[in-house]
């Protein structure tokens, strides 16, 4: 489990707060390309399963030791030993299987994930990836964050673009401890889809009705822009 | 991590014959004692033995130096023994899932340490295969780091990981025979084959005990050889969390 972007944009309004979870999720599914293998993080990321068509042979893997896990059971059907790292229940597939902990993390280390789809407290224009210790705040520990950021090789952060507070998460350099160095290939928020490059990040998207400049004024880095970004 | 106890361990009853490891829960919790080094399996709680933790409460054992993945929720798996404060020691990858806990490490009552998940799940295993720890190059350049020696090896930099070792070991099992071989339950499964192999004395717990000879041998996830007792589960006395809600986000 890894800790990350628990929906708290939106302000006081829930439903607001949901549309937005729901908004990056679907955004971020679209970059699961047909026959990958991928692990979803706790939180926002774990709805992207949602949006994924079940027909391009995608193969979800939980850190929890289950390779091929499908959607949520029906009401009723849900087995309490069946279930994501979140501890949520999904199904079986056909050709899943179960492993220990050592196995699961196994599979991450060597290079066997093609992606991971993590929520982020902080992401640094260099690609570093903060999501797991707020200091004096917030303490839930790394969980597999650290082997999944390090390892994947593609690292999707998720991320509202500000916090509660108004602060932008996209920052030129992490304040909180880091999960990884260098290792967010794609950032994917309610306003916008930002790739870490060599040259720095770099505009790919813009949420549509809103614009350039408010995303480039809620990002903590500078931001290079194409002539033309898409609008998604 | 492990400390012996000889005089206390005396008192014991003997460890049951090697050909029917079945016990009754009441001779498991002989080996229970305050101050003792324990590992769990489990995830979340999923996985962790519902009547071993429970009984475990009960008898009121305390100062407890626990080794696991997480926490569990405040009452969901190893969860209630931070509830009611029996915990001293804490080495996890991760205790989100329980503010008790986060509270008393906030308030220095409890002493956390973290180890990245893949990380401690090989500690523990290197712990029961012998060995002296891992090398890894996760967390390398971040906290994870604090505390560990840096090898380099043949161009390789890597943290030194030493092994993990424990009193007792803990186990939840689908099923169990009287050799002490286990098989599990799905994702019940996680940490639970590599926890048993690393205690000085592990009890499995098991949901159904069967006749030597009904496993069938390839199936067999961890061999009874690193089993010493089996007890047999009385299941899962809380509610998950997942049932709790009214909708799933």
């Amino acid at each position: 489990m890894s800790a990350g972007a628990n929906g708290r944009a939106g302000g006081s309004n829930p439903a607001a707060a949901v549309d937005v979870r729901r908004r990056i999720a679907e955004r971020a599914a679209r970059e699961i390309k047909p026959g990958t293998v991928v692990n979803l993080g706790i939180g926002v990321p774990t709805l992207v399963a949602d949006y994924v068509p079940h027909d391009i042979g995608v193969v979800f893997q939980a850190e929890n030791g289950m390779l091929g896990y499908g959607v949520a059971p029906l009401p009723g059907h849900e087995d309490g030993h069946l279930t994501n790292a979140g501890g949520l229940p999904v199904t079986e597939t056909p050709g899943a299987s179960y492993f220990d902990s050592t196995v699961a993390f196994g599979m991450i280390r060597r290079g066997r994930l093609d992606m991971t789809i993590l929520g982020a407290l902080q992401v640094s224009a260099h690609g570093d990836l903060a999501n797991w210790l707020v200091p004096g705040r917030r303490v839930p520990g790394m969980g597999g964050a650290m082997e999944l950021a390090q390892k994947a090789r593609k690292v999707v952060a998720l991320t509202t673009h500000t916090s509660k507070d108004g602060e932008p998460k996209i920052v030129a350099e992490c304040t909180l401890p880091l999960t990884a160095a260098h290792c967010v290939h794609l950032i994917v928020t309610e306003l916008a889809v930002i790739e870490v490059t060599a040259e720095g990040l770099v505009l790919r998207e813009v949420a549509a009705g809103h614009s350039l400049e408010e995303v480039a004024t809620l990002t903590g880095a500078p931001l290079l822009v194409p002539t033309e970004p898409g609008v998604f | 991590m492990t400390a012996g106890a000889p005089d206390a361990a005396a008192a014991r009853t003997p460890l049951p014959a090697r050909t029917n490891k079945v016990v009754p829960l009441a001779h498991a919790l002989e080996y229970f004692h305050d101050g003792m080094t324990l590992m769990y399996g489990g995830f979340g709680g999923i996985g962790t033995p519902p009547t071993l933790t429970k009984a475990l409460l009960e008898a009121g054992v305390r100062d407890l130096s626990l080794i696991g993945n997480d926490a569990g929720f405040p009452d969901v798996g190893p969860g209630p023994l931070f509830v009611n404060r029996r915990v001293r020691r804490l080495l996890a990858s991760h205790i989100g899932s329980n503010p008790v806990a986060g509270e008393q490490m906030s308030r220095g009552e409890l002493e956390v340490e973290f180890s990245p998940q893949g990380t401690l799940a090989e500690r523990i295993r290197a712990g029961g295969m012998g060995l002296g720890g891992v090398l890894v190059d996760v967390g390398l350049g971040t906290v994870a780091e604090t505390g560990k020696a840096r090898l380099k090896l043949e161009g390789r930099t890597v943290l030194v990981e030493p092994a993990l070792t424990a009193e007792v070991a803990i186990v939840y099992a689908a099923k169990a025979d009287p050799l002490g071989n286990l098989v599990f339950d799905k994702t019940a499964r996680n940490f639970n084959p590599l926890v048993a192999m690393a205690g000085d004395i592990t009890i499995a717990e098991a949901d159904e005990i069967v006749a030597v000879g009904e496993l069938d041998p390839e199936c067999i996830v961890t061999p009874g050889i690193f089993v010493d007792m089996v007890v047999q589960s009385e299941g899962i006395h809380w509610t998950w969390v997942w049932e709790q809600r009214e909708e799933h986000p």
